[in-house]
Formats: structure tokens, sequence, C-alpha cells
């Protein structure tokens, strides 16, 4: 991506123009990517390469060095840190799954028609301002150390519960934003369609409106979700010994910072493929629904 | 903790140094030096406190801030256990009553005073804020006694003596649930222990209690606190001076449940005796705390006003 940008448009721009004109682009097109690919090399190299050297002969390298790319440090805490990731996988594995369903109920609930629903669309819009507001730092510490300390019969005290719960209503709210985005995107004409065809509104919402409106929406899905993954990290705050908490203890014990090198290596590893699917899935889309423009 | 501490006294502080330095005046002008030792008694492993009959180290000699008057600094209010509360502490006193002897650091004062041979009538208080103990710049004081721990850093701006009291870890919890019960290390591994992350008193947990379910870490001391007040542990580690603190001003029901010994090493933080820059008292402070310390007197007094009136049993194991 971004290597010869300017050659994708010309391609798009293809079947509009005349067949001869198309072709002789196209053999430049060849020229021109193989004339932009020495240059990113090249300039990739010269921006690298000095990056590099400034940081290796800086007076401080070696310190830096030190407490930061430890290799002894770093065999010594990986394992247990990766061993320790696996809270957070449960974590957000839960919560996600808890955040699709009461995201896309309250996005729902925001496009539900009719004068009488009000209330409950007032209801869904105050708890999305509300939650999105609040940081969720401040509400893992409400509810992980307040809710139990009113020592309720009944009511769970586990932090693990309160991380989940604490998550799922972080990003529920804004979930439900990217739902509500997916769903006003999707033309009015298709409702119309739908409810000349005799389907009634919820009907309509159910069959038409939300599946189209979910499918436009993986892309920003999977942007919460990576966000989502990494925030996992604060269940750390009401005593649960997950990743970055292990990370920390292991750099106290060693005075040395590069557990958390470790973990950087951990988050990385899983939320590349991802980063890297959800560009994929906006491509394909994008190229869909060019394709579908072209064929009209 | 100890900032926030402070702070509450500090608008007391200018009338109360007014009035302290009318105390010092008031002291008897004819210093009653103790009768010295029998020079045949001390033996040679006594040896520090024969350092005391060498030059400037006899209550006589002494150049003092106050001639013939040992003169001790401490913050206002002064807490307990290091100073035992009262219900009329002498003027300008609040809550805890240096003068009384009763107390950790009261009571180590004057045996301070005592083996550099001055009596207790010699000794006057004054009120010296805790960050002002240890900031650069001219002092009040012969010496100040305040729960000061050793530092590097604060030992370039004013002289810190040889160690009086080595922090024991500690365990808090709350009064009557079973896990305030423990009396053994034993007692403790079956316990959900807390602690707050890098410090030594997590290395406690691990190190030295090892409990079977692994310990839980927070950011600060408050929000292991917080995890214990919500039942979602047993107890916390602290070191006994926070959990001093923490039982006589954060919790409404937390009970100390006992320290944890650890063996004295270089690393361990300690409490300092604080002077002036380059005071000449200090090796006669150094030689006093020897002194204190090989022949018990140090050792009852720690175990008299911060095991047993403190409530802080130490753990068996």
């Amino acid at each position: 991506m971004g290597l010869s940008g300017g050659s994708r448009d010309v391609d798009q721009l293809g079947p509009v123009g005349p067949r001869e004109p198309l072709l002789f682009r196209r053999r430049s097109d060849r020229e021109q990517l193989a004339r932009s690919l020495t240059i990113a090399i090249a300039s990739s190299v010269v921006v690298f390469g000095g990056l590099a050297w400034i940081i290796t002969n800086s007076p401080g390298w070696e310190n830096v060095q030190e407490s930061f790319l430890d290799p002894a440090v770093f065999a010594d805490a990986l394992p247990d840190v990766i061993a320790a990731f696996w809270v957070n996988v449960r974590l957000f594995l839960i919560a996600e799954v808890l955040i699709l369903v009461f995201g896309l109920l309250l996005a729902v609930v925001r496009a539900l028609p009719g004068p009488a629903l009000f209330p409950l669309r007032l209801m869904a819009t105050v708890y999305t301002d509300v939650f999105r507001a609040i940081p969720g730092l401040l509400i893992i510490y409400v509810l992980g150390f307040g809710v139990p300390g009113l020592g309720i019969d009944g009511v769970p005290n586990d932090p693990f519960f309160w991380a989940v719960v604490t998550l799922t209503l972080v990003y529920s709210a804004y979930v439900s934003e990217v739902f509500r985005a997916g769903i006003e995107s999707v033309h009015p004409s298709q409702d119309a369609a739908a409810r000349s065809l005799g389907l009634s509104r919820l009907q309509s919402l159910r069959y038409v409106v939300v599946p189209q409106a979910v499918r436009r929406v993986i892309p920003p899905l999977l942007n919460d979700f990576i966000g989502l993954q990494k925030d996992t990290v604060l269940v750390s705050l009401i005593g649960v010994v997950e990743i970055f908490r292990t990370a920390q203890i292991k750099a106290a014990a060693n005075f040395n910072f590069t557990p958390f090198l470790a973990v950087a290596l951990v988050f990385l590893v899983v939320t590349l493929p991802l980063s890297r699917l959800t560009e994929w899935l906006v491509v394909r889309q994008r190229r869909r629904q060019a394709g579908a423009g072209g064929a009209r | 903790m100890h900032t926030t501490k402070r702070l509450w006294g500090l608008g007391l502080i200018a009338i109360l140094v007014a009035a302290c330095s009318a105390t010092g005046g008031a002291t008897p002008a004819s210093p009653t030096v103790e009768s010295e030792p029998p020079v045949s008694a001390p033996p040679a492993s006594v040896a520090p406190s024969a350092s005391a009959d060498a030059g400037i180290c006899t209550a006589a000699d002494m150049p003092t801030f106050t001639p013939g008057t040992f003169t001790i600094g401490t913050d206002n209010p002064a807490y307990p256990p290091y100073f035992e509360a009262v219900d009329a502490p002498t003027d300008p006193w609040e809550l805890g009553d240096p003068t009384t002897g009763n107390g950790f650091e009261s009571a180590f004062a004057y045996a301070l005073a005592d083996e550099l041979g001055f009596t207790k009538d010699q000794v006057a208080w004054t009120v010296v804020p805790f960050a002002n103990s240890f900031a650069p710049g001219d002092k009040q004081f012969d010496v100040d006694i305040n729960q000061v721990s050793y530092s590097p850093e604060r030992a370039q701006n004013v002289d810190m003596s040889d160690g009086y009291y080595f922090v024991n870890q500690s365990v808090v919890a709350k009064g009557g649930t079973p896990a305030a019960e423990a009396t053994t290390l034993t007692g403790l591994k079956e316990l959900r222990l807390g602690a707050q992350v890098g410090t030594t008193s997590f290395a406690a947990i691990t190190d030295v209690i090892q409990p079977t379910t692994d310990p839980s870490v927070y950011d600060t001391n408050d929000a292991a606190i917080a995890a214990l007040e919500a039942d979602q542990i047993d107890a916390i580690v602290v070191d006994l001076p926070t959990a001093f603190f923490i039982t006589a001003a954060q919790m409404d029901n937390g009970v100390i449940v006992g320290q944890i010994e650890q063996a004295e090493d270089a690393d361990a933080e300690y409490f300092s005796v604080v002077l002036p820059k380059d005071s000449p008292l200090t090796e006669c402070v150094n030689g006093a705390i020897a002194a204190l310390q090989s022949d018990g007197r140090l050792d009852a007094i720690t175990q008299e006003w911060l095991s047993d009136k403190a409530n802080a049993p130490v753990f068996q194991p």
C-alpha cells in the first residue's frame, strides 16, 4: 500500500477510457512502478539507516540498550509474560462477544422508529454518551472496588468479572456508534423497498438493513477489537496479575525495562494479523463497490 | 504518606516554634552529669560507649545547640506508636507527647540522651516539620528523631546516623476475619495476599511467605486497601510504619496481624537520627546507638513499643 498509490487510480480509470490508450498507460505504468520501487527503497535506506545511526551513536545508547534490550532478561521474562497473556486473551474474547451483542442492541434501539419508543432511544443515547465520555480507568476502579465493597449478597467480587463488565460497558458504547453509522449508511430506498414488499419495520431492520450494515462496518469493528485487546491491561489496576503486571514485576525485580519489550512483542504478534486483515477487508470492499459500480 | 500527615500541622508551626524556643530557654542552667561508669565495668565489646568519655562526647563538654541542653526535634502532631497519645499533651504537642518517654521514639530519644549523659530534665523538645528536618540550612536542634528513613539524597544535606530502627514488613487484615487470627508464617500461606508492585512488601510475600494462592498486585497501597475492603483479598503486606498509619487513619477496622522478621541486610530501609550537616555530635550519636544496640536496650524499646504495646507480634515460623 502506498508504494505506488498513483497507479491504482489509473487502474480504476481503466474501464472508462478507450481501449488503445489504456494499454499504452499500462505499459508506462510498469516503468513508473519500477521507478517508484527504486525511490522507495532508496529513501527507506536513507531514513531508517540514518535513524539507526543516530540512535546507536547517541551518548546514552549503551545505557538504554542495557535497560531496554537485555537478552538475558528478555529470555527470562518471555515465558512468564506469554503465560500471563492468557488472562488477557480470555478477557478480550469473552468481552468481545458481549460487546458485539450489546452494541448492536443499542444501535438497533436507537434506530427504532415511532414516538412511543422515545424513552428507549433517549436511554440508549445517554448511555452511549456517558460511557464514551468516562475513562475506562475510572470505571474499572469504581466497579472493581466500589461495587464489591458494598457487600451485597450474591454480587460477585471477582476482579476478572468486573473487568469484563467494565470493558463491555465502555466498548459497547463505541461499537454501538459504529453499528449505528452502518445502519444509517444503508440507503433509505432499501427500507422502502422492503416495506413495499410487505415487511414490517422490524422485519425490514432484521432482514434488510442490519445485515447490510454489519457487513459494511466489519473493518471499524476489527479496529475497536484491537483497541479492546490493549485495554485488557486495565484489569491489572484491580489486582489481577496479567501480562502487563507480570512484566512490571519482572522489571522491578531486575531494575530493567526489557520485560515491557516482551509485552510489546506479544501484542504486536496478536494484533498485526488483525490489522492486515482489516486493511484487506477494506480494500476488498472498495473493489467490490467499484466493481458493482462498473457493472451497472 | 508522610507528607499528608505533615501538611496537617503546617498551620500551627509558626506558633509552635515560638512556643518551643521558650521551652528551650527554660531548661535548668546547671547540667547534672550522670555518674561516670566504673572504668573496669564496660568490657571491650561495648567499646562504642567508651568513646563517649573521649573528647566532646560527654554532656558537660558537648557543643550542643543550647549549652547544657540536649535539643531534640520532631514533628507535631507526634503520632503513636512513636509517641504515645495522651489525653492532655504538654503544650505545644498534639496527639502524642514526646516528653513522656512513652512511645518508641520518645523512649529511644531519652535512652539516647541518657547514654550521652543528659538527664531527663536536660532534654528539650522542639517542633521540626518532617521535610524541614533534612532540608539544607541552619538547624534549631541537636538531633531530630522523626521516622526519617535514610537515603543518600537526604544525607547530602544533613548528617544521618546509623539506623536505630530497621523496617519490618507486616500484615494488615480486617478485624474479626480469620486472616486477623494468623500467628505463624505457615498460617499466612493459605491467605489471598496483596501488595504494591515493585516493593519489598511484595518480595516478602513471594520470598518469605510463599502463599499457595498467587498474590494480587496493585499500583498503590491505597488500591490494595480498597481490594481488602472489598474482600477480594484476605490481607495486605506493607512495611510496619505504613501499617501503623493504615490501621490508625485509613481503615476503620484494619488490624495489624503481625510483623515478618527479615534478615537485616545492607538494603533494608532504616530510620536515622538527623543531625545538622557535619555536626560534631554525629560520632557521639552513632557511638550511643551502637551501645544501646549491643547491650539490648534498643531491642527492648523496639519490642515494648512497636511489638507489644502496638499489638504487632512477630510471626513465628
